[in-house]
Formats: C-alpha cells, structure tokens, sequence
C-alpha cells in the first residue's frame, strides 16, 4: 500500500511498489492525461509534477513518491504558471496529435516556475527530454516565451 | 441533389475502373425529408438535416467528422467547411467522429470506401461539407420565414444569428431547430462565392486545442471498459516466425496475471492493468520455429539491391530514348541513393480496444481505414461488415501506420479476443519496443541515376532505375494501383518528374518476391525517397553545369507554373540572391528542393552551419506552399512546421537495420526523433490560388532531406547520397 498525495487530495493504492507512478496514475486511479510513450524516460510524454519538479512517471516506481505531492495535467491549470502555460498552448494552437502534449505542458511549468523568463536556450535544454512526433517545436518555443510575458504581465499589473 | 465531384487523385482506392468523376448523392437527398429528422441527442432535441451537421435546440452545431483527427487538423477543417456555409459561428461548432458506415461517410477519392489518406481529407471535402452547411442553413432560413410570414430571400445568417431587417426579429440556431427539421432539405444550394467566405483562408481556433491540453481528449490508450483485460503480446522477433513451444510458469506466477493465450501472432498475456500484463509477457519463455521466418540483412538487401540497379527493370516512363542518348557519353553523371526502412513511431504506441458479442463486435481505435478494417474483422469472426462497429477515437499520430490494409494490430486483438471467447473486452497495448519492431515500414530503397548533359550543361538525358519492396502487393489495393508490374506508390514523384528533359527514362525493379518485411505507407509514401534522389541528383547536375541550384531548376520547370512558383517564392523569402552571413565558427550551406505531392507543390531552404569537427546544426528553412485555396492557413503552416521536423528527423539519424532478420532498433534511444533543440526555425509562405483545395498533411516532407543534403553540400563540398546523414560528414 502506497500513499501520497494526487492533485491535493489524499490517494491510496494497493499496486506492487515497483509499479511505475504512470501505471498508478492511468490504470490504478483512472487518470489518462498522463501518457505512456516508450516506458523508458525517453520521451516525456509521462511527465507529472513531484514536490513541483518535472519527473517522468514510466521510469519512477509508485513507492519512490510515498507521502509527495504529485500533479497532473489535469490539476495543472489551477496553478497560474499551469493555467498561463495551458493559454498560451491554446492561443498559439501548438498540439497536432496532442498525446505527447500533456507531458510538453507539464514539462513547460517546471521550466517557467524556475525561470519565469527563459531564452531559447533555456527552453531547448528544459524541454529536450520530451519528444514530438508531430514536431510541433517551433509553437512550443513560442508558447513558453507567450506564457512568460502574460505572466510577466500580470505580475506587474 | 447531385454532385459531381470531380475525381483528381491518383491514388483513389478501390476505384475498380471507375471513371473519372464521382456521383455524390448528399445522404437524404433522395427522399425529401426522411434525413431531416428530430432525434435526441444527449438529451436535447436536434435538427440532423444530414449525415455531417446537427443542431441542437441548446444552440450547438455539431459536425460529424468522416475523417481521422490524427494531428493534421482535420476536425478544424471539415468543420471550416460547413460553419462556412452555414454562417454559424465559430464557437458554437463542436466537432464529432463520424460511424463507420461507407454509404454515408466514404472519402470521395476512395471511390466506395471510407478511410483517411493520401492528404485527401480536405480535398475530397471541400464542396461535401459545405453543401452540407449550405443544406442546413437553406432550411434554417425557411423555418425562420415560415414562422415570421416574411419572404425566405429577406432572411440574412451572420454568425449564428438569423434575423429580418425589415420586422427587427432575430432567433439563434436552436431557437428554430426544431421547426428546421420540418422543413423540406433544398433540391438544390448554391455554394458562397469564395469572395464572401468570412471563415476559410481566415484564422480559426483548432477544435481540438483544449481538450488536448487539458488532459481530457480520448485517445484508445484511455479508454477503459467494464471487465476489461489489458493483454501485452510476446511477438517473434522475426517477421514470418511462429510459436513452437511456450513455458506460461512464469508468466502466470506474476500476481494479477488472468491468461495466457497462444495466438496466431504470438503469445498474450492478460491482466487487468499494462503494467502486471507486461511483466507477465515478460517472464513467458517461447521457443519461435523460424523455419518460414525471413531472415535476411539490410546490408544484404543493399547489395542485392544494387546488382538489381545495374540490370533494366520494368519501364515506368519513357521520354525520347535515355539509353541512346547516355550510350558512349563518357561525361556521363552517375549516382547511387540508398535510403533505409523506417518505422512510424507514432507517440501512441499502437493499440486497440475490442469487444465482441451475439450482436457483432464493437471497437475504439484510432480509426483510419474504417472500410478494409470492418471487412477484415467481419471475416474473422464470421459477420457481415455492419456488425463490426467503430469508434473513431483521436489517434495519438499515424503518419500512415494506422491505414494498413493487413489492419495487423485490429487482427491481433481479434485473435485475442477469440482465444478468450469473447469472456471479456481487451485492450490490446503495444510497448514502444513492440511498435518499433512490429514491421510496416517505409521500405528499404535504392535509386541508380545517370545523367547526359549538353553543350550548355542541360540535361539531355536522365535514366533512373529504382530497387524496393511494393507497398501494394498483395493487399486488396493491388489490382487498382498496380499496373503493368508498377506499383505507382515506388515511383510517384519519380515518373512524373516535372523537369524538361527530351530523353527520359525511369524504371522499377519491386523486390517483393525476395524480401519478406512487412512494409507500408508512410508520410508522403514514394515522394520519401523519389524526391531525395531526384533532388539531389538535379543537384549534382546543376555543379556539374556550373549553374545557380534555383536558376537551373527553374529554366527547367516551364511547363510547371506551380513547381515554378513556389521555387521562386522560397528563394525569394529565404534571400537566396544575397550570401549567407558567415558563422563565428565553421562554414555555412544554402540548399533547396521543390517537390509535388499529393498535388500540392512545395519547396524548401534550408540553411546549415557545419562545424569544423562535422557536425552540424539546420539553422533556418523557408518553405513556400502551393496547395490550392487555403482553407485554415494556420493548419497549413502547422503541417509544414511538423512535416520539416518529421522529415528531418529522418533524414538525420531515422533508420532500421535488420541483422538476421532480426530489427536492431527498439526504443528512441537507437531511432531518435527529433528534438526541440535540433529544430531549425521555419517560416512557411502560401502562394495565393483559386484552385482546388488539396492537402497539406504530407507534402511538407518530401523537400526537406534532399533540400539538407544539398545545403551541406554547399557549406562542404560533400554530397551525401546515403540517408541517414548521421556521422557521414564527420568520417
């Protein structure tokens, strides 16, 4: 038996401890926002929040999160670095296929929490770990940089 | 109310000689009012005029989708097409996939059959779906002047509201659906002049853009049935390979395992979550018989391949006489393209959803080729097409994977199923090591050319033979796509090379005899390979003329106006008149490439900077696109964004090798994709047109590899004719 703590509410789950958080998470607790792309750590399709930090849920068993803070996509919108990540993805239209974009979302939060004004630098060596079949990379550049002024924005207002 | 539609493509499947244009009857045509039916719908009453458009008296219109959202932005665009014509607007449009079901929702360049391909979603569509909303809208107009007593042609839509001047009065679309539905569906509509369209070639929000980032679009990985099993499959690792022996001790050990089932394909595994399934699959010990496995090497392949290239092959196009022309001329060009197999890798792995009972059986995938898919279901398990029920659901990429007509992955959860007796509905899961291994690649290719030029360095002479598996041999598509021994999909973009040379000459040797790995289409099929042999070689030709790689194509390209245009308009944006600005360290390339596909005509510039140790790094591509009228001219520079970064992908590192039949590759540590930080910026142009829509999901692709490779020829003097690129320069 597990516990920790899922989108602000408490979870239990009964799932053998080596089972990956993303198992947990999709077949243990029915929440499918979080993907499964090569169960490696590859291609950050699995990406959640732990304690805040960008961590990819194929390759983390469910023991290594006991009693910490995990968020998904699904919660992230209620943290305005989330919700303005989530605007800008939406203003600039960057999803094709979109089931390697809940993990670029999560990914793009944990950057902009750190770095509310990264360059392209930053945000190439931030988001290399996730992958894009669709290539969609040239939107997602320009959504994080999107998302970084409307926050700027709205800090200074 | 019929249509003609004229048929353009030369890929409409199962065509079955028919002529050249199709009859569209809009479904409820033929009897005035039996299609505008009342029906509930999610608990509201709705005015279903036809198959493609429904409003609800909450005011929402809903477009029914008969194509697969796969990321190309299909969804937006079919439903571009109706709330044009319907004048609704745009955020009161949802959009919905639409049954299998060929009579109502065939794609128009299939002929009878209903499937996504071929970039034709948008093309096959373009006057269905808005004589659909045009349909809608004429009975929205008459249920307002019934009501109001006004004259019908006093009556004006913007925006979803549909008022009368004169008498002040206004309703919404669900206020009069209701009495719409009573109304008799027009004989004839007549379509908006492209001068009035307020939303194609207009920028539209994506429909699907929240769902997809918020967690909440359904993708087959995320559905989840009563009682339903996950099974994971132990696959042989060769192609043609079949189960002797299988120890299950140790699978079964594993708690939370349910069966174990020995199928046709392998041997499944069943629990009730992918994680304890696949440790069951992982512990099974099988012994494969692979006594009628193919067994072969890429390296062999080439070399076959490549003693196949020196010997006439069947004639897929003759100009002139090539042979004549080359013989004797000692300043004869030659060269030799090898491009490998390569696998979709669609960040969905593979999937499938299947339950199946006395009524039929019912299935969620991510559903491309609905028609070949419920026939090869319905003749395993005995039914009639009908009964086989499918669930569009968004498919997490395909890039062609998805469109087999073998539907190997749908079949496979079919065996399961049965092996269980239909106990249970069971979601078929394919780890990344599964999809990557199961076959059904872009197939292996070797391209010999040879090259006359004349006095003036033209081409005289161009003789280009082609070395690969057919796509189509052996599946149902065949008879109509192959023809006289050439399948059209291993020399489109070769045989109609736009280029005007008098002696021309292009030939296919089709391996499919020999070379047992399964293949298929993928992203832009021929054009994968025909245009990087073909505009890289035009290349050399062009420094073996001491001529401009822009200027020369162009003299060319006369009789190619489109070709021609979106050359020009490439060079133009990219400054290719102007030098490059030197790099800080290492030396820079400019290359371009110009290619039709799918009957859109794009091309691309790329710019490089190779550093002194070979490595490089694509700084820019400016791409221009020709595809007709550009119905979501956002959705189009998405596809080309996403179709250079595929292709590049590719054309860098993208290859599996087989060793004793065996792949070598398994995960995206041995077949990278791309990377945010390997991404050049890209800007796209759209030549403006008053043509034909055509379609924007593939033609992206083609241009970039050959338009790289000559870019780095450029920055180095090396002319890479082997894809990948991988380490080439730096040996």
């Amino acid at each position: 038996m597990t516990r920790f703590i899922l989108n602000g509410h408490k979870v239990n789950t009964a799932m053998p401890e080596d089972t990956p958080l993303l198992w947990v998470l999709r077949d243990g607790l029915d929440l499918t926002g979080t993907k499964f792309g090569c169960g490696m750590g590859l291609c950050g399709a699995c990406t959640v929040h732990v304690d805040g930090v960008a961590v990819k849920s194929c390759s983390t068993p469910v023991s290594a999160v006991a009693d910490k803070h995990v968020t998904t996509v699904e919660q992230v919108g209620r943290n305005r670095v989330g919700a303005a990540v989530q605007a800008a993805w939406q203003k600039l239209d960057v999803v094709q296929c979109g089931y390697c974009q809940s993990g670029q979302i999560m990914a793009a939060t944990a950057l902009l929490a750190k770095t509310p004004r990264p360059s392209d630098a930053d945000i190439d060596a931030a988001m290399a770990g996730n992958l894009c079949r669709c290539a969609t990379y040239v939107r997602i550049r320009a959504a994080i940089h999107e998302a970084a002024k409307s926050l700027a924005g709205r800090g200074a207002a | 109310m019929t249509t003609r539609i004229e048929n353009v493509s030369r890929r409409d499947f199962l065509k079955a000689g028919a002529g050249l244009t199709l009859g569209l009857v809009l479904p409820g045509a033929h009897s005035a009012r039996a299609a505008a039916v009342t029906e509930a719908h999610d608990g509201e009453a709705a005015f279903a005029p036809n198959a493609f458009v429904r409003i609800g008296t909450d005011n929402r219109v809903t477009v029914i989708a008969k194509h697969l959202e796969m990321g190309q932005g299909t969804y937006t665009g079919l439903a571009t097409l109706v709330a044009e014509e319907l004048d609704a607007d745009w955020a009161q449009v949802a959009v919905e996939g639409a049954p299998a079901d060929a009579k109502r929702y065939n794609n128009l360049l299939f002929g009878t059959a209903q499937g996504t391909g071929g970039s034709t979603a948008i093309a096959n569509s373009f006057e269905q779906m808005r004589q659909a909303g045009a349909s809608a809208r004429a009975m929205l107009v008459q249920a307002a002047a019934a009501r109001w007593k006004v004259p019908a042609g006093e009556i004006r839509i913007k925006s979803g509201i549909v008022s009368h001047a004169k008498s002040g009065r206004k309703a919404s679309f669900g206020e009069l659906s209701e009495a719409a539905a009573k109304q008799p569906v027009p004989q004839e509509v007549r379509l908006k002049d492209p001068k009035d369209f307020t939303l194609i070639g207009r920028h539209v929000p994506r429909k699907d853009s929240v769902a997809k980032t918020t967690g909440r679009a359904q993708f087959t990985q995320d559905v989840k049935l009563p009682g339903m099993l996950v099974a994971v499959v132990a696959h042989p690792p060769r192609f043609g390979a079949t189960v002797r022996t299988v120890d299950e001790r140790a699978a079964r050990a594993v708690a939370g395992v349910l069966r174990v089932v020995t199928i046709p394909r392998g041997v499944a595994v069943l629990a009730h979550d992918y994680w304890t399934a696949k440790k069951g699959r992982d512990a099974l010990q099988v012994e494969w018989d692979d006594s009628t496995a193919y067994r072969g090497s890429s390296e062999q392949i080439f070399a076959d391949y490549r003693q196949l290239a020196a010997t006439p092959g069947v004639v897929a196009r003759r100009d002139g006489d090539a042979d004549k022309a080359l013989a004797g001329d000692t300043n004869a060009l030659e060269a030799e393209y090898t491009l490998p197999y390569l696998a979709h890798a669609p960040m969905e792995p593979l999937n499938c959803v299947m339950r199946v009972d006395a009524q039929g059986c019912e299935v969620w995938n991510g559903e491309q080729l609905q028609t070949s898919d419920q026939y090869n279901l319905a003749s395993f398990f005995n039914l009639r097409p009908e009964q086989v029920k499918l669930n569009m659901l968004f498919a997490g990429g395909s890039f062609g994977r998805r469109a087999n007509p073998a539907a190997d992955y749908l079949l496979e959860t079919a065996q399961i199923v049965k092996a269980i007796r239909g106990e249970a509905p069971v979601k078929l899961v394919w780890s990344r090591e599964d999809d990557m291994r199961a076959g059904y690649y872009r197939p292996l290719y070797l391209h010999r050319l040879r090259a006359a030029l004349d006095a003036q360095g033209k081409p005289l002479a161009w003789s280009q033979r082609i070395v690969g598996q057919s796509i189509l041999a052996g599946t149902p598509f065949e008879s109509a796509m192959v023809k006289d021994g050439v399948d059209a999909t291993s020399v489109e973009g070769a045989a109609n090379l736009p280029y005007a040379i008098p002696n021309l000459q292009v030939e296919l040797h089709t391996t499919s005899k020999d070379v047992k790995v399964p293949v298929l289409w993928w992203r832009s099929v021929g054009s994968t390979h025909t245009a990087f042999a073909a505009e890289v070689f035009l290349d050399e030709l062009a420094t073996a003329a001491g001529a401009d790689p822009v200027a020369y194509r162009l003299d060319l390209l006369g009789a190619h106006p489109r070709h021609a245009g979106v050359l020009k308009l490439a060079a133009d944006k990219a400054g290719w008149s102007k030098p490059l600005a030197p790099a800080k360290t290492g030396t820079r390339g400019r290359g371009v490439a110009v290619h039709e596909s799918f009957r859109s005509y794009v091309a691309q510039v790329v710019e490089v900077t190779v550093a002194p140790d070979g490595s490089f790094k694509v700084d820019r591509v400016v791409c221009a696109v020709d595809c007709g009228i550009a119905v979501n001219p956002d959705v189009i520079r998405a596809q080309m964004e996403g179709g250079i970064g595929f292709g590049l992908a590719a054309a860098l590192a993208g290859a599996i090798t087989l060793k004793d039949g065996v792949v070598e590759q398994s995960n995206f540590h041995d077949y990278p994709i791309l990377r945010i930080d390997q991404m050049p910026n890209v800007e796209v142009h759209i030549v403006p047109s008053a043509e034909k829509p055509t379609g924007v999901g593939e033609p992206g692709v083609p241009p970039i590899a050959p338009a790289l490779v000559n870019a780095l020829f450029a920055a180095t003097g090396k002319r890479i004719r082997t894809l990948p690129i991988g380490k080439q320069l730096k040996a």
